[in-house]
């Protein structure tokens, strides 16, 4: 379970939001909505300690990450699966090499078992036949399950997306939505997914957290979401042009 | 404010750096590979550069020293002292600010605004030991080596201008640099270039690793560190002599 209690987080003189608190269900998947700038990012880099708050907790099963040392962090880390907006594939390697990159270095595991994880990972995002591209050579979908499969492959506990489905066609948006799906149903991970996109949240959340005037708008189900007469959610979603 | 703000950082960076240096395994392969490229990949302009300046500094010292009662046997020691003492470390470490350092900038400032490195962090590694640790114990350790290519070349150089100009025979030229050659000599060279190796490939992943704002970011950070580069080599190497001669 993933605590996050009255976090605030400033850039020199720029409040991005202050006093954000919500929790995160083992299994649950969240989104995180809002407008471009409102820190979603910077909320979901708070979780693997990417960045340090002003003030306030994330809590891991209980365990404040922001007071453990740095190399407990990197443990707690690889309970952590991220699949950033472009994908942050390693450019110099393979897709295959990408995927098998955190097992060759975190795991004891023999040549044999490292390609049979790799494998199984990619077959997850269906890309089994991808391995001897480079990154260079794949499609923005590709790159992004890609970066899914390196996410998974370590067997995490908790998934972060970072815009899943930005810079995608509807077609292979749905594809991600569809793994996002999958990802949870099958691995039974936790998953936290930073978007705008407002059919994504429909399709894959269980609950939504919406940031807004530097502060967490919002928080609520997906059912609640339907029928919220909050102002200024109403507007985003309809400015999103999704019907609900 | 912001040079203090850089200069901690960059002590950070640094600290960090020797802190995790124990975790080789973390490292090991990427210094091999980044040997091979700031070595090897480089000899072949090092040889260039280092062979023409002492080509170069032959005929030109010919020409300066034109009295008759100076004998040809001390262009061969001004020519060879010189590259050994200062020219040939030098010479290098300014080329190499420009073709190792701006390399490195760019390939770290390419990861940091496409968030390879926090993707490496968010992997549970120490980006540091991963990156910047290799790169930097590869430019103290090979900087040595490329010094000794650019002294040999350089003087391969001024004894193939003196046969070709006639200034001075291959005899004359060995006489001098055998007079004056002096072990301490190639000891200050060597420190020069261990020096001159830490700093080009410091700056360059300190000014790569804390990029921001995409390609214009990374285009900054590679001018910088080449150029941040040039002149503490500059500096170092007054430093240097100050101390050391």
């Amino acid at each position: 379970m993933i605590e996050i209690k009255n976090l605030t987080k400033s850039f020199g003189s720029n409040l991005v939001w202050e006093d954000v608190s919500l929790t995160i269900e083992e299994g649950e998947t969240l989104a995180v909505i809002g407008k471009s700038g409102s820190g979603k990012s910077v909320l979901m880099k708070h979780l693997n300690v990417l960045l340090y708050p002003d003030s306030g907790e994330v809590l891991i099963d209980g365990l404040n990450v922001f007071e453990i040392r740095y190399a407990r962090l990197r443990k707690m880390r690889q309970q952590f699966g991220v699949l950033f907006q472009g994908a942050a594939l390693f450019d110099s390697i393979t897709a295959y090499e990408n995927v098998a990159f955190p097992l060759r270095f975190f795991s004891d595991l023999s040549e044999k078992q490292i390609h049979e994880r790799v494998m199984e990972s990619l077959e997850l995002v269906n890309l089994a036949d991808i391995g001897t591209k480079s990154p260079a050579e794949l499609s923005g979908g590709m790159r992004k399950r890609v970066g899914l499969a390196r996410a998974i492959v370590m067997k995490p506990e908790y998934l972060l997306y970072d815009e899943p489905t930005s810079g995608l066609d509807p077609q292979t948006s749905d594809e991600i939505n569809d793994l996002i799906i999958s990802m949870a149903d099958t691995l039974d991970i936790t998953s936290i997914v930073i978007t705008h996109d407002m059919h994504s949240v429909l399709r894959v959340a269980d609950k939504v957290a919406f940031l807004d005037k530097q502060k967490l708008s919002w928080y609520g189900t997906v059912d609640e979401l339907r029928v919220s007469d909050h102002p200024e959610l109403k507007a985003f979603v309809k400015a999103s042009e999704y019907t609900i | 404010m912001q040079l203090f703000v850089d200069v901690g950082r960059y002590c950070r960076l640094i600290y960090e750096a020797i802190r995790s240096s124990t975790e080789f395994s973390m490292y090991r392969k990427n210094i091999i590979s980044e040997m091979i490229k700031t070595g090897y990949d480089s000899l072949p302009i090092i040889i260039l550069a280092g062979f023409f300046t002492g080509a170069v500094m032959t005929i030109q010292t010919s020409y300066q020293l034109v009295a008759g009662f100076i004998p040809p046997s001390t262009i061969g020691a001004i020519v060879s002292q010189s590259l050994l003492i200062e020219l040939a470390a030098v010479i290098s470490a300014l080329v190499l600010a420009g073709r190792v350092g701006a390399r490195i900038a760019t390939e770290l400032g390419t990861m940091a605004v496409s968030e390879q490195i926090d993707a490496l962090e968010s992997m549970g590694f120490n980006s540091v030991t991963f990156l910047v640790m290799p790169r930097v114990l590869a430019g103290v350790l090979m900087f040595p080596v490329i010094y000794v290519a650019a002294a040999v070349a350089g003087i391969v150089g001024g004894l193939l201008a003196s046969i070709l100009t006639g200034s001075l025979t291959v005899a004359d030229f060995m006489l001098g640099a055998r007079q004056v050659f002096s072990p301490a000599d190639v000891s200050f060279g060597v420190i020069k270039a261990f020096v001159f190796g830490y700093i080009i490939t410091s700056i360059s992943c300190f000014k790569g690793y804390f990029a921001t704002g995409g390609a214009e970011g990374v285009g900054q950070a590679t001018t910088q560190a080449a150029v941040l580069s040039c002149i503490y080599i500059l500096v170092a190497d007054f430093v240097l002599a100050f101390l050391l001669l």
